[in-house]
């Protein structure tokens, strides 16, 4: 997370920093290295695929898995639950990175004062880390919507994402913090001895470093929860992962899995492309900074 | 290479076929495999996964009527007690009848199953037929309507009605399907794990109105949410009943001898008097008209 800083350039060779692209590859190893590198990928896929290819049940699994026919006539519904998880995931992802970071820097107070609002923001913090979240879903999602209180909304895709935000953001929250806990404690004397009160120092000197400190570990988070707003699933919403299973269960032809896999795939992998691109070219300039 | 008792079927069939094909002076000889005769060379011994046992899987947990206690072995409930009647029918004692537990999922994922078939309110249709193996029909299933009192859908009395609610049901049934293709509701129906969420869901004030087979709608109306009640029957659409059948593999020679054995109890009444043992259950409900 933060250990490009921590020490001198020297401490890092070249070759600990490649990040496995294409042109960092060439750059190290040359022509002949990349012949070898072509010619060892081709022989462990291709070896892959064969042995895939040649199992006996192949022609089965295709034609259960990987059918054209299947795959166009369950897209559409797919692709509807699908877009249902984008929604999910924007609202809830930016409800999480605000709320975090409230839990955070309550947790972050000093001073005896503020010992209630630590206590109330680590038992929330544990608790919250302590529930599989399928089981956060199940509890909140049928659990407080059977206590019928006035005023509070039933609805399942309320309370989906509203545990999700709970969840991840006890999660989110410690992420927060290890970024506080990162900057020295030097950067907040500093501040206070410019005469800021702690409030300002905390806004203004510790959270915009801590906050670039833990970067890739949000994104990171980013990556996790665009898949798991699909548990959703389990409180009767149909996003694509529902929305699959029930084409499968009328079918019992399971290519709707392979679309709904499809298109996570096309979110995700460019989600954790962009997190490795973002970490490199902050680590880039933070050596720049230093030497 | 061990030879199962499984490979014997076709190995024998093809027997049967090449003796029937040599014998061209004897007019009477059949190649069919489905005459008697050759039908019972195939199921003698019956062509099960286990020699001599009937190994039937079900789901976990299983639900009144169809079994009871979640325990398929005590041959409480319909299917339970069809499972007993049809191994008795088959020449199988009871003490042989081996119960396995499977999910949904598994039990409809390709690849060899340790068992010789599975009995959890399967509907039969084309398209699973494509993929595995049914039995003949065991039960024709209608599907019912259940809500609150309060419920915006608790005085309907047509399909019509129902266009604006709130719809519920569980994954894999014929009930998500009546929802999804004949009501098509204005917003999508909630779909469940099973019935267990769908009745937690219905406590969560989240559905106006659950669709469940009549038999399970019964017992959830009588048991589980007793202040929920059968709105009515949903109508028939379209020529050919739902019936429920045993899943198999596709292509398992055991069908052919389970068949002829369910017919059986179909024909003499032991089916019928099952129905009425466990889920008939009386009383006037209406059906809602299309």
């Amino acid at each position: 997370m933060a250990e490009a800083g921590s020490g001198p350039p020297g401490l890092w060779p070249r070759r600990d920093r490649a990040r496995g692209s294409v042109r960092d590859f060439l750059a190290q190893e040359g022509a002949r290295g990349a012949a070898i590198a072509a010619t060892s990928t081709v022989v462990v896929f291709g070896a892959l695929l064969w042995w895939v290819l040649t199992s006996p049940n192949w022609p089965l699994v295709r034609d259960r898995f990987f059918s054209w026919d299947d795959f166009r006539a369950s897209a559409p519904d797919v692709l509807a639950g699908f877009w249902l998880d984008v929604v999910m995931f924007v609202v809830a992802q930016a409800a999480i990175l605000l709320f975090a970071l409230l839990i955070a820097v309550l947790r972050s107070l000093r001073g005896p004062a503020f010992l209630p609002v630590r206590m109330l923001a680590v038992g929330y913090i544990d608790l919250f880390r302590g529930i599989p979240l399928l089981l956060a879903l199940l509890l909140f999602g049928f659990g407080i919507p059977a206590l019928q209180l006035p005023g509070v909304p039933s609805s399942p895709l309320f309370w989906g994402v509203t545990t999700l935000v709970l969840s991840y953001s006890a999660y989110t929250a410690e992420v927060y913090r290890s970024g506080i806990d990162s900057v020295p404690e030097s950067q907040r004397l500093s501040a206070r001895s410019l005469g800021l009160t702690q409030w300002q120092s905390l806004r203004y000197a510790v959270l915009p470093q801590a906050v670039r400190n833990v970067v890739p570990a949000l994104l990171n988070g980013l990556v996790s929860l665009q898949k798991d707003v699909a548990l959703v699933s389990v409180l009767g919403v149909r996003e694509a992962v529902r929305a699959a299973e029930v084409y499968t269960s009328r079918t019992f032809n399971y290519t709707s899995f392979v679309v709904a896999t499809v298109l996570f795939l096309l979110i995700s992998v460019p989600l954790a492309r962009f997190a490795d691109w973002y970490t490199a070219r902050d680590r880039a300039r933070r050596q720049q900074l230093v030497s | 290479m061990k030879i199962s008792p499984r490979m014997w079927v076709p190995l024998a069939t093809l027997a049967l076929v090449t003796a029937g094909c040599g014998g061209d002076d004897e007019p009477e000889t059949t190649t069919d495999a489905d005459t008697p005769d050759a039908q019972a060379d195939a199921c003698d011994p019956l062509p099960t996964h286990e020699p001599g046992t009937l190994t039937v899987a079900t789901g976990e947990p299983v639900f009144e009527p169809w079994m009871v206690d979640d325990d398929p072995s005590n041959g409480q409930g319909f299917e339970s007690a069809l499972v007993y009647a049809l191994a008795d029918q088959l020449g199988i004692a009871e003490a042989d009848v081996e119960w396995v537990r499977t999910g949904f999922d598994e039990a409809i994922a390709p690849g060899d199953k340790p068992y010789d078939f599975n009995i959890q309110q399967y509907s039969i249709t084309e398209e699973r037929a494509e993929v595995v193996g049914f039995s003949i029909g065991y039960y024709q299933v209608e599907q019912a309507l259940v809500a609150a009192p309060d419920s915006p859908v608790a005085e309907a009395t047509s399909l019509g009605d129902l266009s604006s609610a709130r719809l519920g049901a569980a994954i894999g049934t014929t009930s998500l399907d009546y929802v999804d293709n004949i009501i098509e509701p204005d917003d999508d129906a909630q779909v469940y794990n099973d019935n267990a969420a769908a009745k937690a869901a219905f406590d969560a004030n989240q559905v106006d109105g659950l669709v469940f087979d009549l038999p399970t709608a019964y017992f959830i109306t009588a048991v589980e949410i007793p202040d929920a009640s059968i709105v009515g029957v949903l109508p028939r659409v379209g020529e050919t009943p739902e019936e429920l059948g045993l899943l198999f593999e596709k292509d398992d020679p055991l069908i052919d001898c389970v068949n002829p054995a369910l017919q059986a109890l179909h024909d003499d009444g032991t089916i019928a008097s099952l129905e009425d043992e466990w889920l008939d259950q009386g009383g006037d409900i209406p059906t809602l008209s299309e």
